[in-house]
């Protein structure tokens, strides 16, 4: 499993992510399949919105997982009952991530767990946690320990003494 | 100048620790091409045709002359002993080796100067009129906006990875010297009801392959809203624009598409979920930025009347400019001596001009997107002494607004996306025309060359553009004319040039000017008319069959036969 920081630390990942595609067609047993029980789930955005009442009674944390491109207004709905929000990322020069965390955090109110996946590199994680992310699904080739000490970098870009710097 | 505080001095410093780290993995292979270049472009290092091109933000072109004599340092110490100044307000090194790019960023931030986001797909250094602050016409003093521009785009975290490159300008005074109306965003300065300080925001404008006039989509925004309000179009910007084609991806083209009114709806609902919040400007605040400007102490002086006639008339008639201080003048300094190519100087001229403006100019120069550079304090009865030592080192060619004040991009000679050279082209220009008595004949003209549809040399909104073009792998110049690059004079809007025909061979090109010349000499109605005048009247055609000719026109009719068959 690729490395997951998560408030500048290395962490476990207790995610399991699911296919929209298996939980959305009839399986083998003529029905379509139940959710795993008691596990914190992460379910594509599309699955959230077709299975969202059985999503909310089992046991189990759910978290949803959108692209950058998606509207923040298409989630609006998942965010006060979601533990986590992943959002791919699909190829790190892609910034539409950085300003949807942004307006999750700052217009929707969100406080869960937001998490970068996808094309996570080491040198785009300072502006992804400044723009809200609080967590990062490395790609597989990275190292996460030395991926660390990004964040200690720019230090005074966050620093400038004027009201309206204390506003990003 | 504006002198950094304790945060802005770490924030260069830490940001070249950062960047020696990202060169030290990349050289030990830990990061790919890939990776390293949108990391290396955001600290302004290109790969060009001989080596990786530096590329130096001069913040809206104010410079000191200690950080003159420090560039002047990093081309001897990096370089071949010179640099460029660009059309975009930065200094270009185009020989320094990639291992010392780390070392020479630092000896930047020793002067409190950087190369962030000098390039790549993010917002790139903040331009504007290069008489700001003593301008007679000026409105607000715009480098005071500029700088809070640049502290707020510099690192900004939400806009590193934009669909394009994005470039905004400012403009201070009533006529725009800064082409805001060919920038991602231009802010034109107004002053409201009350008199206080607002912008006009207008977006969308910009050169390259698609040229577009800019839509004015905010026609009084007042400067407590300026950050907030970028920050609504950058978002819709960032998050709408298209990332699936490079040629597509400016906001011109987003907001073509989905047209400028609908546009301007997404930036005002998003800027009505920003306006009055935490990012919006408060009076202390910019205070305390406008109180770290180091502004002249000017004396209490009386204008002077200088003798008009000869050489030193000439100059002053081109090269001097009026100031809002009596007693004062600006002076641009011509980079564009025939035999040089358009904004290059050399380590020693810049060692010089220092030692110049410390003596006649409150130790600060200015660099014009015209290339050239400006002395924007000088006592007029400074002005004969001044004129004498820029003579002796070249930089008092009297062609300010004239025809050989070509604007020319690099071209083939040193950059790999040419399509063609420029500088051949500007120095055979700058040949034929060099009589210049002339020039003065010919009155205003603004010509511009591109080595390529990049349009770095402004050929769009050149009176006169010139751009370089490839058939069938051999070099070739399309010529427009009737662009303009700003409202210069009332009356004369930002224009884009029109194509009077098929493209030339380069030997072709002087003639072909010389020919539009003498088209506009026997067309304008007085000497007060301007080259782009007579175009904007008389429209292209009679240039287009002056030029071509007798072939032009049995196309054109066989064409119009066609076309009514
Ligand atoms: S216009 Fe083209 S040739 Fe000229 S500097 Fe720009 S990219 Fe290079």
């Amino acid at each position: 499993m690729a490395g997951l920081i998560r408030n500048a630390q290395l962490s476990e990942d207790s995610w399991r992510l699911l296919d929209a595609g298996a939980f959305l067609r009839v399986g083998e047993s003529g029905l379509i399949p139940d959710f795993p029980p008691g596990a914190d789930v992460l379910v594509p955005l599309r699955l959230w919105q077709c299975r969202r009442d059985e999503l909310l009674q089992r046991e189990g944390r759910v978290g949803v997982l959108v692209d950058g491109a998606d509207e923040p207004q298409a989630l609006a709905d998942a965010l006060p009952h979601a533990a986590l929000i992943a959002i791919r990322i699909p190829v790190f020069t892609d910034g539409r991530a950085y300003s949807l965390a942004r307006l999750l955090r700052s217009r929707f109110g969100y406080a869960g767990e937001l998490r970068a996946v996808g094309d996570v590199l080491r040198d785009q994680l300072l502006y992804l946690q400044r723009c809200g992310f609080d967590a990062f699904a490395l790609r597989a080739d990275q190292d996460a320990r030395r991926a660390l000490a990004a964040f200690t970098e720019l230090g005074a870009a966050v620093r400038r003494p004027y009201a309206w710097a204390r506003a990003a | 100048m504006y002198v950094y505080d304790a945060i802005d001095q770490r924030l260069v410093e830490e940001r070249v620790s950062q960047f020696r780290d990202q060169t030290r993995r990349y050289l030990a292979g830990e990061l790919t091409d890939d990776e390293f270049r949108p990391l290396r472009l955001q600290n302004g290092l290109y790969v060009e045709r001989h080596a990786p091109m530096l590329r130096v933000a001069i913040p809206y072109g104010l410079l000191a002359s200690r950080q003159l004599r420090q560039l002047a340092h990093i081309a001897r110490a990096y370089d071949r002993g010179y640099g460029h100044f660009s059309t975009r307000q930065n200094i270009q090194f185009n020989w320094p080796r990639l291992e010392d790019a780390p070392e020479i960023l630092g000896e930047l931030a020793g002067v409190q100067m950087h190369a962030i986001q000098t390039s790549g797909s993010c917002i790139r250094n903040v331009t504007t009129d290069h008489f700001a602050g003593v301008a007679p016409d000026e409105i607000v003093d715009s480098f005071l906006w500029c700088e809070l521009v640049r502290q707020w785009s510099a690192c900004n975290p939400e806009f590193a990875y934009l669909p394009r490159k994005f470039k905004i300008a400012v403009n201070g005074a009533a006529a725009d010297r800064a082409a805001t109306y060919v920038h991602d965003i231009g802010l034109q300065a107004l002053r409201g009801l009350d008199g206080a300080a607002g912008f006009r925001v207008i977006v969308g404008g910009g050169m390259g392959r698609t040229p577009v006039i800019g839509e004015a989509i905010r026609e009084f925004l007042p400067w407590r809203h300026l950050l907030t309000y970028l920050e609504a179009i950058l978002r819709v910007y960032n998050r709408h624009g298209r990332r699936d084609n490079k040629y597509k991806a400016r906001i011109k083209i987003l907001l073509k598409a989905i047209g400028p009114a609908a546009f301007r709806d997404r930036v005002e609902a998003e800027w009505a979920c920003l306006r009055d919040g935490p990012g919006t400007l408060n009076e202390d605040d910019v205070q305390r930025i406008d109180a770290r400007f180091a502004r002249p102490q000017y004396e209490a002086l009386q204008d002077l009347r200088l003798p008009a006639a000869g050489a030193f008339g000439a100059w002053q008639r081109r090269n001097v400019h009026p100031h809002k201080q009596p007693g004062y003048a600006a002076v641009t300094l011509s980079l564009k001596k025939t035999g040089v190519p358009p904004g290059d100087v050399t380590a020693e001229q810049m060692d010089a001009l220092a030692d110049l403006a410390e003596r006649y100019s409150f130790g600060e120069l200015r660099v014009s997107h015209e290339q050239n550079l400006i002395f924007a304090d000088v006592r007029q009865a400074d002005l004969h002494a001044l004129w004498l030592r820029l003579r002796a080192l070249g930089f008092a060619t009297p062609n300010i607004g004239l025809l050989t004040n070509i604007i020319a991009c690099p071209g083939g000679d040193y950059c790999s996306l040419a399509n063609a050279k420029s500088i051949p082209v500007a120095e055979a220009i700058q040949r034929r025309f060099d009589a210049l008595d002339d020039l003065h004949d010919i009155g205003e003209l603004d010509l511009n060359i591109s080595g390529c549809i990049n349009s770095c040399g402004h050929h769009h909104v050149g009176h006169i553009g010139i751009l370089g073009v490839d058939k069938q792998g051999a070099e070739w110049y399309q010529v427009t004319i009737g662009g303009n690059q700003g409202l210069t004079r009332p009356g004369a809007p930002a224009a884009l040039g029109e194509v009077i025909g098929p493209a030339f061979a380069r030997d072709d090109v002087p003639d072909v000017i010389e020919r539009l010349i003498e088209i506009y000499l026997a067309a304008r109605e007085s000497e007060h008319e301007r080259f782009v005048d007579t175009v904007w009247r008389v429209g292209i055609e009679p240039f287009k069959e002056g030029v071509y000719g007798r072939a032009h026109q049995e196309r054109a009719t066989e064409r119009r036969q066609l076309a009514a068959a």
